[in-house]
């Protein structure tokens, strides 16, 4: 199938940038997106031109570099599915395409495609992680956790941190996020102790980084290739209000 | 910690103040409402209030708090989200969010317009003098006519459509506000989600066409 690409070309943080036009011709249905856009890019090097940047890594879906909002929407209109693994049978021949980088504050563009995450590894750095010991080895099922938590957990950490409830939240509101990592933590053993901690300083990271604050428009659910659920978003919200309650260990 | 600072404190406190007023609207629909009962049902409401002496201010003054900090905080917010989003996508997409969801400021602002006139008009009346309360003969039992403030003012085509146009602008603050603070509360647990969302549209649009109804049955002399 033959189409028509409308890409955003921007040299730099500074730069302007624009949408230029390219044609993709013979496109195969089982190429992913990614394969179509190498393709792109072998013409446009031959042609000694400047090839179009875009962040891959992986390409089996779990690596979360992708980040492009293709016709509108991030990792593009099949449902649950990163770019590279969004495939060409889902467009038709002559089909116009719009592709845009994640737009944000918080990811200033580096270059066309690719956007600066660096913000959300700072929300991370704030408290995404559980303070203990690496000594030896525990051993199995030294530590018990219940099924319904032990899956529970798992939801929240099928996150890939790819930013697209970013690129989709109408505030640039970084919450979905956030509350995947602050859910998964709480509720687990090993990042209970730190819990109050943690969902503070999580929180306060995301106004600080130039993120949005959420108003529930739950877009970043509708657009998460992992299916997050803003039910963790609730989560966050309890165990904010549960942080507001001092313990006696305080 | 600091509530006033955190984006999830900053939501709690639009959500409770939000909660508070729309527990205000409630009252205040249910008490208007007695319009329909007649003149002597909503002039003794009226009365009654006024009676309250000292509490009518103490209220008075948690209303102007409770407004005050919502529409601080709502402002705020929309000022950083805006901040936060830089040039629009060549293709805007949503999939789920609503219209009210996207026009809360704007909503929230004419609210607080028609609250403005709304207290010009019928608690301090300077808007239409001849024919308020304070200016009209007192009703039977020598209380103030309300009453009558009412159907004259809403007989008024311009007036009514001042308050059908505010309450159509409630009805969507309300379609988004009020499942809104389920979730922001922490209530929301995934599958109730949906239903929650339903139940405070169709919440709205009651709270909507009962306060729209008010106006609306006066213009049409069906109340008079």
């Amino acid at each position: 199938m033959d189409l028509t690409l409308h890409v955003w070309r921007q040299n730099g943080p500074e730069d302007s940038g624009k949408l230029e036009t390219y044609k993709a011709a013979n496109v195969s249905p089982d190429q992913s997106f990614l394969e179509m856009l190498d393709e792109v890019n072998d013409d446009l090097i031959k042609k000694g031109d400047d090839p179009i940047a875009f962040d891959h890594d992986c390409r089996e879906g779990i690596c979360g570099m992708c980040s492009q909002v293709i016709n509108g929407r991030p990792h593009g209109q099949q449902e649950q599915t990163t770019v590279c693994q969004l495939h060409m049978r889902e467009f038709n021949d002559g089909d116009e395409i719009f592709i845009e980088p994640w737009r944000a504050r918080a990811f200033p563009i580096h270059k066309d495609l690719i956007v600066d995450r660096t913000a959300l590894d700072v929300v991370m750095q704030a408290g995404g992680y559980t303070s203990c010991h690496t000594g030896g080895i525990a051993d199995g099922n030294a530590l018990l956790v219940g099924k319904p938590v032990a899956d529970y957990a798992m939801d929240a950490a099928e996150c890939i941190g790819c930013g697209a409830c970013v690129a989709a939240c109408p505030n640039s509101s970084a919450m979905l996020f956030t509350s995947a990592k602050v859910a998964q933590l709480a509720v687990l053993p090993q990042g209970k102790p730190e819990a109050k901690r943690r969902v503070k300083a999580m929180t306060e990271a995301i106004l600080s980084e130039g993120f949005g604050n959420c108003t529930n428009h739950y877009e970043c659910e509708a657009a998460c290739p992992k299916g997050i659920s803003v039910k963790f978003i609730a989560k966050l919200n309890r165990e904010y209000l549960k942080s507001m309650i001092p313990s006696s260990t305080e | 910690m600091n509530l006033l600072t955190n984006t999830v404190g900053k939501k709690i406190l639009m959500a409770v103040t939000g909660l508070l007023l729309i527990a205000f609207i409630t009252v205040h629909l249910i008490g208007n409402l007695s319009v329909f009962a007649g003149a002597d049902s909503i002039n003794a409401y009226a009365k009654a209030l006024h009676d309250l002496g000292p509490l009518v201010w103490l209220f008075r003054l948690g209303m102007v708090a409770l407004f005050a900090i919502h529409i601080t905080f709502g402002i705020q917010l929309y000022m950083e989200n805006k901040a936060a989003t830089p040039d629009p996508y060549a293709i805007e997409k949503t999939l789920v969010t609503s219209f009210s969801a996207k026009t809360m400021i704007f909503t929230g602002l004419i609210i607080l317009a028609f609250l403005l006139y709304h207290l010009l008009h019928f608690t301090l009346q300077v808007t239409n003098p001849s024919i308020s309360a304070v200016n009209l003969p007192l009703d039977a039992a020598s209380r103030l006519d309300v009453y009558s403030m009412m159907v004259f003012s809403f007989q008024k085509v311009f007036i009514s459509l001042i308050y059908i146009v505010a309450m159509i602008a409630l009805l969507l603050h309300l379609a988004h506000g009020i499942s809104s603070w389920v979730q922001t509360f922490g209530l929301s647990t995934g599958p109730s989600q949906d239903k929650v969302i339903s139940i405070g549209k169709v919440l709205a649009i009651v709270y909507g066409l009962a306060y729209i109804a008010i106006p609306l049955f006066i213009l049409a002399r069906i109340v008079n």
